[in-house]
């Protein structure tokens, strides 16, 4: 039987797609921002704070891993309601994300302080350099150029995990797809077309984040 | 209206979760078999064949995995097959399942030495011989801890079978919710059983790395 294909139906609500583009790159940069610090104190925590607080850091990290994102985000967006704490779908969403992305970045810091040499920190605070300035200008920012590939490989997955947040009628771009879909009755269209946009968008967030990484962050 | 006891609630999430393990173990097998295949296409120097799979890869590890379940769901039903849920989400969790196994082992594949290969040539094995006497033997072991890790991303992809219909551990809870209005009680078991699906496999996982650091140590 013969196929056919409308992209042009589709392709006719550009404005939704660009918005729905838009809000997942959006919500991803603030994700990654944020994330990344929960992810930098955390992973600071597990390697040189107190027992107790390496304990609820742990617990969050293999809780976070353990479990999908799409419970995540249902458990905060629908759960928590019910203990008094109401949310927007964009701030749910959000929140989900920065959870998510912290607790593998944690793990993945930690994996790059732990390979500081020993002799590295002995040498900073032997040049009277107190505990935060050891980590945060000698332990830091090797191990982040370590890690960095892999922490954007996992900036990714978080992106493209992020098309779940339509679920709670946040509108970025999987929803913007849903809708065009029961506009124009051209699903596998209105899905292909999102699909490699995201695609796109994964492929930019990759070079943008190499450079930025190496610019901004451990550079020189 | 029907009255739900906390137990009852548990007690059909945990039929519900039957399906998630049913799900995850056809996704694995189904994506570990595709993944061989692919590892074996792209290690045979076919002309082609390694753009194609690292295409393949890229293609699946770079977009959403709902997307990939929305397109098999509606991609199949447009050229006129009549898909259950089952069968396009076992369609999708199987290509993203075996991009991800394919490039899993073939690291696994790249760590062997080049020695090894060129030993098993010199003595005149055939690729199919080299595969199975020299190189798989030595890259299965160093193969399965990343294995073991990877299968938790399988069991949590397969929540998002919910979305397109298909009535697992995620479907049920929100099923449950709905007919409960105790979002907050269910969700929590819903993320407690698949923590306790996850967990072992996790610290498995990390076990088994841990030895095989130990060995070479």
């Amino acid at each position: 039987m013969g196929v056919e294909l409308d992209f042009l139906a589709v392709l006719k609500e550009w404005p939704l797609l660009l918005r729905g583009l838009v809000w997942t790159a959006g919500l991803t940069a603030v994700a990654t921002v944020i994330g990344m610090a929960v992810g930098i104190t955390c992973a600071w925590v597990r390697s040189s704070g107190p027992l107790w607080a390496r304990a609820v850091v742990g617990a969050y990290v293999e809780v976070i891993r353990n479990t999908p994102f799409i419970i995540q985000l249902f458990f905060i967006f629908f759960g928590l309601p019910s203990l008094g704490v109401k949310m927007s779908p964009d701030v749910a969403s959000l929140l989900a994300m920065v959870l998510n992305l912290g607790a593998y970045a944690t793990e993945i810091i930690r994996a790059g302080i732990e390979a500081t040499p020993k002799g590295q920190i002995e040498a900073a605070v032997s040049l009277a350099l107190n505990r935060v300035q050891v980590f945060t200008r000698v332990v830091l920012p090797p191990a982040l150029k370590k890690v960095w590939p892999a922490m954007v490989s996992q900036i990714i997955i978080v992106m493209l995990g992020s098309a779940v947040c339509g679920q709670v009628s946040t509108e970025e771009l999987s929803y913007a797809a849903n809708l065009i879909q029961s506009r124009t009755f051209r699903a596998f269209e209105a899905f292909i077309i999102a699909t490699v946009l995201y695609l796109g968008l994964a492929i930019a967030i990759r070079s943008l984040l190499n450079w930025a990484g190496a610019r901004f962050l451990f550079g020189r | 209206m029907m009255e739900f006891s906390n137990w009852d609630i548990i007690k059909n999430l945990l039929i519900a979760a039957r399906w998630t393990v049913g799900l995850s173990l056809i996704a694995f097998l189904c994506g570990g078999f595709v993944g061989a295949l692919l590892l074996v296409l792209r290690l045979s120097k076919i002309r082609g064949m390694d753009r194609f799979v690292s295409l393949y890869v890229q293609l699946f590890q770079g977009t959403p995995l709902l997307m990939q379940l929305f397109l098999s769901y509606f991609g199949l039903a447009l050229i006129g097959i009549e898909t259950t849920a089952l069968q396009s989400a076992t369609l999708a969790l199987t290509l993203f399942t075996s991009a991800f196994i394919t490039d899993i082992w073939r690291g696994c594949v790249i760590a062997i030495p080049k020695g090894q290969w060129e030993a098993a040539q010199s003595l005149a094995m055939s690729f199919g011989e080299q595969l199975r006497y020299v190189i798989l033997p030595q890259a299965v072991r160093i193969a399965i801890p990343p294995t073991v890790g990877f299968s938790v991303q399988v069991v949590k992809g397969t929540a998002l079978a919910s979305i397109i219909g298909f009535v697992e551990l995620t479907k049920a809870g929100g099923m449950i919710s709905n007919a409960t209005y105790q979002p907050f009680l269910v969700f929590s078991v819903v993320a407690a059983i698949y923590f306790v699906l996850c967990f072992p496999l996790s610290l498995y996982a990390k076990m088994l790395e841990r030895k095989i650091h130990a060995q070479r140590r």
